[in-house]
């Protein structure tokens, strides 16, 4: 995956509770062998809604999205971390994430940006009023700062996490340096757990 | 002494690869592998593209059932895309040397329903698939759980998975079930009770005497929901039940083994004076069969309730989330739920199409008609369930009431295959998710049991089996 440490740029405000990834990416688009062309599939069926907010001019151009409370509920298909990247955004904030979409996000680079309540509900507001509000999100020192409005927090991301965003890592090359402890661990299993011939 | 661990802390400290040091991942290896059409593709174009091979082809196994259509299986699948994904799957096992059931193999099926038919499922094991429902596995006290397509390709690759240690939940229910409760409605008013983001974080253990009462199957229905509370898995402990369930089957063990494997089995469970990080306690007698009235598994009714409004809720993100909830389902607060039609009903899906759930629709069925104009669809989990019902008669008591028996696959679940929703259309299904447009675009899902779902497609409108003369 490609590293990232500054996310910076404008936002848009999707100010809804609950947007799990049927919402994202439509089941239709899961039937696609590839792992490109996703991003016409973006809330498809929200987008056909003239006055949604993708559809809104004055967010065109933005790469950070602003999600509510518990986004990415749902199934765990990845295909709506790469839709949601392959539309133009390069962080997603929300005050909690689904495991299985925060876990996708740190596998393909997405920065998933967990922040208060308080502080999410003053950044929806705040790029309502002002669609060209910059944000700025450092990977290195965790923090997302909007200085036009005073906001600055820091979000959590685990240390190997922050790394693997920051140097860009192969998760899997990673693991088979560690082939040797695999293989140990491997005579330890239980003699009765099913194998296929 | 060593300190009291509960169930999932015994699966997971089994599972240890290397712990994780200094805010790292612990590497957790995986037992059990499965996978099908839709999440794959991508995960073994990637091992291709790096040269990798699956480490484990042993264990992992497949199945095809997402696209799958449930007509007409003998014939070659008329959706292009649908036909692509579906002989992806079947090259890329050919190649890597995986076992792998397709469309019309008797064991072929819904993942989850095939899984623990074969005996793959078993105590004690950790498992993943790239589908969120993978958590049906717990209710064998495993360690089961989704994985996203980048997990996949790693799993396949070195058969392990980087994962931060989850915290543990207790979701404790007691005492007597009323009249006609099925595990359908003690997970639909759990998940209620907890909200979708309620098991983030955390794997759910499901405790207390409901479960321990529960046959295999329900205890699947209930484990199979535990990503609609958020939670990353859920799990009941094994005992005599699971024992008698895992023993006898294709990949179980046997004899001697099977006896030191149960011995092994019985020590899985949760120590006394465990701690769970969070606990919550319901009372069985509260628990009414269930309807969902809204767009997220957790806006659900007692059957005999009305229609809520955004006023009552206090919280006003539930209360926003359920005002867009009733004008997506085009509901009026304040009615009755009895007296909402539907113009469809599904049964079958991950959650409830396995033998128990098809006799507990054909037991309504029996001897009564479905509602004018009514479709319906009955779909078995997988050829081994059909074959069962086939020799129960259950296909007959349902064409002579006028269902639509099928052949297996996801159905009506998630519209990726020709059975799907029309907008507009009202549906009563036993399925697990009720998001908007899960069941074809503009549809309005309703998750209820197959004994509900088998009265309102008599009825026509949403009623439990005593409503019916």
């Amino acid at each position: 995956m490609k590293a990232v440490r500054i996310v910076q740029g404008t936002a848009v405000p999707l100010d809804r509770t609950d947007v799990d990834t049927d919402q994202i990416i439509p089941s239709d688009w899961l039937k696609r062998v590839e792992r490109t062309g996703f991003e016409k599939g973006l809330f498809s069926e929200w987008r056909d809604d003239r006055d949604f907010v993708l559809n809104q001019e004055q967010y065109s151009g933005a790469n950070i999205l602003i999600g509510g409370l518990n986004f990415g509920t749902g199934s765990s298909r990845e295909h709506a971390v790469w839709a949601i990247q392959q539309y133009g955004f390069d962080a997603v904030i929300s005050p909690r994430f689904a495991d299985i979409f925060r876990n996708n996000c740190t596998k393909n680079g997405l920065v998933p940006v967990t922040v208060s309540d308080e502080v999410n509900e003053q950044l929806i507001r705040a790029v309502e009023a002002d669609p060209t509000l910059e944000i700025t999100i450092d990977v290195e020192r965790l923090t997302v700062e909007a200085p036009a409005v005073g906001l600055e927090t820091t979000f959590p991301l685990s240390e190997a996490i922050q790394e693997r965003f920051l140097k860009g890592l192969d998760d899997i090359g990673l693991t088979l340096r560690l082939a040797t402890d695999i293989d140990e661990y491997e005579t330890t299993r239980k003699p009765w757990m099913p194998a296929q011939a | 002494m060593s300190q009291p661990r509960t169930l999932s802390q015994k699966i997971w400290d089994r599972h240890l690869v290397t712990p994780g040091v200094g805010g790292a991942p612990d590497l957790l290896y995986i037992d059990l592998h499965l996978i099908h059409e839709v999440t794959s593709p991508q995960a073994f174009d990637g091992l291709r593209m790096n040269g990798r091979p699956v480490r484990r082809p042993d264990l992992t196994v497949a199945t095809e059932d997402h696209n799958t259509p449930t007509e007409d299986q003998d014939k070659p699948i008329a959706d292009e895309i649908s036909a692509t994904q579906i002989e992806t799957l079947r090259v890329n096992t050919q190649e890597f040397g995986i076992v792998h059931y397709p469309m019309g193999h008797e064991n072929n099926g819904i993942v989850h329903v095939m899984g623990p038919e074969q005996g793959l499922t078993q105590p004690g094991m950790t498992i993943v698939c790239g589908d969120s429902h993978t958590a049906t596995h717990g209710a064998f006290g495993s360690i089961a759980f989704g994985i996203g397509t980048s997990e996949v390709e790693h799993v396949l690759a070195t058969q392990t998975l980087p994962q931060a240690r989850p915290g543990t939940m207790a979701i404790t229910v007691n005492g007597e079930l009323q009249a006609g409760v099925t595990p359908k409605d003690v997970i639909l008013h759990v998940i209620g009770v907890i909200g979708t983001g309620g098991g983030i974080g955390k794997i759910v253990e499901y405790r207390g005497n409901v479960f321990e009462n529960m046959s295999m199957e329900g205890r699947m229905t209930v484990c199979n929901m535990s990503i609609e509370g958020g939670a990353k898995a859920g799990l009941i402990a094994p005992d005599e039940t699971t024992f008698e369930y895992v023993a006898g089957r294709p990949n179980s063990p046997v004899g001697a083994e099977l006896e030191a494997a149960i011995e092994d089995w019985k020590t899985l469970a949760t120590d006394e004076g465990a701690v769970f990080d969070e606990e919550v306690i319901i009372d069985a007698a509260d628990i009414a069969p269930q309807v969902s009235w809204g767009t997220n598994p957790a806006q659900v009714m007692p059957i005999d309730g009305v229609i809520p409004g955004p006023d009552d809720f206090d919280d006003p993100n539930l209360a926003n989330t359920a005002a867009r909830a009733l004008d997506y389902m085009d509901f009026e607060a304040g009615t009755p739920i009895k007296d909402i039609k539907v113009d469809t009903v599904f049964i079958g899906s991950c959650t409830n199409s396995r033998i128990e759930d098809l006799r507990a629709a054909a037991a309504v069925a029996k001897g009564r008609k479905v509602a004018d104009g009514m479709r319906t669809l009955v779909v078995p989990g997988s050829g081994l369930v059909k074959q069962q019902a086939e020799a129960e008669g259950l296909p007959e008591i349902f064409r002579e009431a006028g269902f639509d028996w099928r052949e297996p696959g996801c159905s009506m679940c998630l519209a990726m295959n020709p059975d799907k929703l029309q907008p507009g259309e009202r549906c009563a299904s036993t399925s697990n998710r009720n998001f908007e447009g899960r069941q074809g675009r503009g549809g309005r899902t309703h998750l209820v049991s197959p004994a509900i779902a088998t009265a309102t497609a008599i009825a026509g409108h949403f009623a439990s089996p005593e409503d019916l003369a």
